[in-house]
């Protein structure tokens, strides 16, 4: 659990993060969302003490992170940023195992935990454990941030802008790689974006900053049906705000069961929007679902998406 | 079959050249009488030629220690928050330093200190103190904001990043320094034969003061193979700490 109590940030006169209360619950992925220089960053950057509070408090797990060492709460928050900031000099084993190092385990201990992350996020360790940081694509390379930010197993994760300079099919890759890791592990995800479409994908909740002030915070349900003001409204987009709220329900959801019949269909993990897509292109009002090897789970009609 | 790696390293090949003419030029007699018929000496003899390049390169390598030390803490300090505000008063310092021809270190010093060791120690510390700071701000100021960032956000102290991250990233950059304040300092090192400090470069002076051609020539070519070889040994030495780079 992450408690922000009236945090506010100042540079100078200038408030970055202004009055900020919030309450993010131990297993939660909570994305913030905003436009550039909304404070964003400077918020995720408080939780793990990079930047310290002018005024408030943050408590994570109920202690007061200004009571804590810098170093050690660090150590135990994962952290992923857009430029990656892998150590150039090192491997991606050592890489890896930068922070199980700094809590002092095995070699052997760091190297099967290097090995194992690797595997987890689909990079051949017998390939890629001896290679340096260089030697990857920008996406590969991001992939082993996350794996450094996995390595020592800690509770949180923190992410700054994580897949904002990958190419959109590095970028969806990740975002499923990440969802799957939060599904899997329930730890607690902080992350920052300024992409709407990566926030109702990804989010449980979402935290809408604007000028250093949080403006709303609700599931992307919430925040698409009832914006609490124009800002939020232009921002989640006004005029396509149905047809994103249809992309945060899987098809699953609203499918009905039988129906026997050939025709166009549609994988059970795509979510609604697709649905919606895939019946105007072939002209369908109705869609089978299949499972991944093709076997036929039920039906969706054109009227199941309109329905509440 | 390709030869052994030491023969096709021309380090070796320097390094047993000047070992070779150590070894033979006080044996060169008829040699050096048939280039200079009209010297009465033309072999450097008052001291041995080994002797020599022994205190040429002690003196270097005491000098360019002292400036190792101060000029990579000095770098160091200079680019943490903590020394930041002195960081162009030391690089001002320095840059004075380094613009005092050592000579007139040596006329300065020489009357203050007496002959010996201790002047022209320092004359070359100062003269070889500005690429090593230099280097080292530099080669700390280049590593990425990112690499920084990401340091510190896993819970490196200040001090493992320096350790671990920023120092072994601006290595190269530091060895370049330290390669050329001690290529200059190989150079200047003769000059300070002038206030008596046994070096190669005393066949130099005597032969300057002499008119013997044949004592220059001996002094200059030996130090030139002395600067070769330690350039090439910075060389190597720097394409290990960028071994990384090249796979």
């Amino acid at each position: 659990m992450i408690e922000f109590e009236g945090v506010t940030r100042r540079y100078g006169d200038t408030a970055v993060v202004e009055d900020v209360s919030l309450r993010i619950e131990k297993g939660e992925f909570f994305v913030v969302i905003g436009s550039s220089g909304a404070g964003k960053s400077t918020l995720l950057r408080m939780i793990n003490g990079l930047i310290s509070c002018s005024t408030g408090r943050i408590r994570v797990d109920g202690h007061d992170i200004a009571a804590l060492k810098p170093e050690a709460l660090r150590r135990r928050i994962g952290y992923v940023i857009q430029s990656i900031g892998l150590f150039p000099h090192w491997t991606i084993a050592r890489n890896i195992g930068a922070v199980p190092e700094l809590l002092g385990w095995s070699p052997q201990k760091i190297r099967t935990r290097a090995t194992e992350l690797l595997g987890l996020l689909k990079l051949d360790p017998a390939v890629y454990l001896d290679k340096y940081p260089h030697q990857l694509s920008i996406g590969q390379q991001q992939r082993v941030g996350i794996a450094r930010a996995l390595a020592a197993d800690p509770g949180r994760l923190l992410m700054d802008e994580p897949f904002a300079a990958l190419d959109p099919i590095t970028r969806e890759a990740l975002q499923a790689e990440i969802a799957g890791i939060h599904r899997d592990s329930r730890k607690t995800i902080v992350f920052v974006t300024h992409d709407m479409n990566e926030a109702l994908t990804l989010a449980s909740r979402i935290a809408v900053m604007d000028r250093g002030r949080v403006i709303q915070v609700g599931t992307p349900a919430e925040l698409l049906i009832k914006p609490a003001n124009d800002f939020v409204g232009a921002f989640v987009g006004r005029d396509d705000a149905g047809l994103m709220l249809l992309a945060t329900e899987k098809v699953t959801a609203r499918m009905r069961p039988g129906g026997v019949d050939g025709g166009p269909s549609i994988n059970a993990d795509a979510n609604l929007r697709q649905a919606l897509s895939r019946m105007l292109l072939t002209r369908a009002e109705r869609l089978g679902v299949v499972d991944g090897s093709g076997r036929r789970l039920g039906a969706i009609h054109i009227g199941d998406l309109v329905r509440r | 079959m390709t030869a052994p790696r030491a023969l096709r390293d021309p380090l070796t090949w320097v390094v047993l050249l000047l070992l070779a003419l150590l070894w033979a030029l006080p044996r060169g007699q008829a040699f050096f009488a048939f280039l200079f018929p009209w010297l009465e000496r033309p072999i450097y003899a008052q001291e041995s030629f080994l002797s020599l390049a022994g205190a040429h390169l002690a003196l270097v390598g005491a000098s360019s220690a002292v400036a190792c030390l101060i000029g990579v803490t000095a770098g160091i300090v200079v680019t943490r928050p903590i020394g930041a505000e002195f960081r162009a008063m030391v690089t001002a310092i320095v840059t004075i330093g380094q613009t005092f021809p050592p000579v007139a270190v040596l006329a300065v010093a020489v009357p203050v200190m007496g002959f010996g060791a201790l002047p022209a120690l320092i004359a070359l510390l100062l003269y070889g103190l500005l690429p090593i700071l230099e280097n080292t701000v530099a080669g700390l100021g280049a590593v990425p904001e990112a690499v920084r960032d990401a340091a510190r956000g896993i819970g490196m102290s200040d001090a493992a990043m320096l350790r671990r991250v920023e120092l072994p990233l601006a290595a190269p950059v530091i060895i370049a320094g330290v390669r050329t304040s001690v290529i200059i300092n190989v150079g200047t090192a003769a000059i300070a034969s002038t206030v008596g400090v046994r070096s190669l470069g005393l066949p130099i002076i005597i032969g300057l003061n002499a008119a013997n051609v044949a004592y220059v020539l001996q002094g200059a070519v030996l130090i030139g193979l002395v600067a070769v070889a330690l350039d090439l040994a910075f060389e190597r030495l720097l394409q290990r700490v960028q071994r990384w780079q090249r796979l």
